[in-house]
């Protein structure tokens, strides 16, 4: 087959309309606190892990309240559980929490 | 001889007002376009923060408006006001000692935001119709059936250089939360997102209420502006917008679009302000002499303002500011008597 060079990118659309959302309604059903956040980027802005990598742990569960769970156990997997995210929330979310759950949801993605 | 007050608009803060007056010895005289006391509350359902209906603050003040014996004009449109006289649109002329404006607002039209559909598709909604739908007794889309996804969309009408609309409304971020919540009651399997730019609580109980919505109510809020809605196939609307805070575009199809409408200036604000003195902000709405112990001035003495004439604001405001027009009134009037 002849190579042109050209490629055809896959969507990046977050569809509401295909995304599997049950892993998310069970998160969310744990600990439906999470629902609460307001995005402020407290807890990114304090993470030890995010001082180092491109660890965003407000980015990471957004997207997986969305159906995005590909690569979400790799990330949480960055966090060190030092805590630091919890002092902070201006909503009292028991973030470490949140990593621990999504991790033990989502390890099969 | 007994002074005489006209009060422009007999909506809550008109009302207020008359019966402050009435409380301090001064007659007043309503004078209401429509066929009705009451305003915009007539056609609310619930009041935000407290669910309160909306009939149980306006049946009491209507009585007591009909207990003090004011006197009450329907069907009479003020076209212009002086500080001695209004002339109603019949061309009668009514001379007072002072008059207090509470003409209220208008309500934001949609179909000016084209790209959203309303009045194009049936499932495009305004926060207005649903609050008539819920005094109907029946939310339900045009086959009858319970809507499964139901998205709101802040800002319509406000904040918007397109249409000529840059303040905030203030009410309508409470009002989409309070409707998404009474959705989310009404059908518990629905799934409710809100779309908005910033989510302003500006009261109290309002930002307790927001996090109920989220915590309890599992609404969905997405910070994004909805850009665009069209029809797909099986009659349902694709709705697209940005999820700012993963920085993705996003879209999903919704059964109904409910958009959150603003306050716009009143359209008798431009005739009032041929009053020489009178005069609107940059946004229409009638600028008051100060925005501090002045609120309830004109710059004109004799002209007073009370209620969303002035600017957005919620109920407990508007007849706050009626009560706080009437002392105003009181004081003017003793000091050239
Ligand atoms: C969708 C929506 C929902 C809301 N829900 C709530 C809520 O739950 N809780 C809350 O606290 N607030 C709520 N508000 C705000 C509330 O509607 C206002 O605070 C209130 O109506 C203001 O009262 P008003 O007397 O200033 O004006 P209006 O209610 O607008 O009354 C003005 C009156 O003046 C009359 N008028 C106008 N022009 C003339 C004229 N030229 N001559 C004679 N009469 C005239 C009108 O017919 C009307 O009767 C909501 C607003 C919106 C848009
Ligand atoms: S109150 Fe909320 S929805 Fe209304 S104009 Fe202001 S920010 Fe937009």
């Amino acid at each position: 087959m002849i190579q042109w060079g050209y490629t055809i990118n896959q969507p990046r659309a977050v569809n509401l309309d295909r995304n599997d959302l049950t892993a998310a309604r069970r998160i969310i059903r744990q600990m439906p606190e999470l629902q609460a956040c307001i995005a402020c980027g407290s807890c990114t802005a304090t993470c030890t892990a995010g001082n180092l990598t491109q660890f965003n742990f407000r980015k990471v569960h957004t997207l997986v309240r969305r159906g995005e769970y590909e690569g979400a156990y790799e990330e949480m997997n960055k966090c060190m559980l030092c805590g630091k995210c919890r002092l902070v929330c201006p909503r009292g979310i028991n973030t470490r929490g949140v990593v621990m759950l999504i991790k033990r949801e989502l390890g099969e993605y | 001889m007994s002074k005489k007050v006209i009060i422009v608009g007999g909506g809550v803060a008109g009302m207020q007002a008359a019966l402050s007056l009435k409380g301090q010895g001064i007659d007043s005289v309503i004078v209401e376009k429509s066929d009705r006391l009451g305003g915009k509350l007539c056609d609310w359902h619930k009041l935000f923060p407290t669910f309160t209906p909306a009939s149980e603050v306006l049946g009491p003040l209507k009585e007591a408006v009909e207990r003090a014996g004011v006197e009450v004009r329907t069907g009479a449109e003020a076209e212009r006001i002086a500080p001695d006289s209004v002339l109603l649109k019949s061309g009668e002329r009514l001379s007072a000692d002072a008059v207090v404006v509470c003409s209220g607002f208008d309500l934001f039209d949609a179909r000016i935001k084209e790209e959203y559909g309303y009045g194009i598709y049936d499932n495009v909604y305004t926060t207005a119709d649903i609050e008539r739908m819920m005094n109907e007794g029946a939310v339900a889309l045009p086959g009858g059936h319970a809507p499964r996804r139901i998205a709101f969309l802040h800002c319509v009408g406000s904040r918007d250089e397109k249409v000529g609309q840059r303040h905030c409304s203030r009410v309508c971020c409470i009002t989409g939360v309070k409707q998404a919540m009474e959705m989310k009651t009404l059908f518990p399997q629905c799934e409710v997102y809100n779309f908005y730019m910033d989510i302003r609580m500006f009261g109290p109980g309002y930002e307790e209420l927001y996090r109920q919505a989220q915590e309890e109510y599992n609404i969905h809020f997405v910070r994004g502006r909805i850009s665009e809605a069209s029809p797909t196939f099986d009659g349902r609307l694709q709705i697209k917008a940005e999820d700012t805070l993963v920085g993705r575009p996003l879209k999903m199809s919704v059964d109904m679009l409910v958009l959150i409408i603003g306050m716009r200036a009143g359209e008798s604000n431009g005739r009032f302000a041929q009053c020489p003195g009178v005069g609107c902000a940059s946004n229409g709405f009638l600028a008051p002499a100060d925005l501090f112990s002045g609120s309830v001035l004109s710059p004109v003495e004799g002209v007073f303002y009370a209620g969303t004439v002035t600017a957005p604001k919620n109920v407990g405001e508007s007849m706050s500011e009626g009560a706080y027009a009437a002392l105003r009134v009181a004081e003017y009037l003793g000091a050239r008597s």
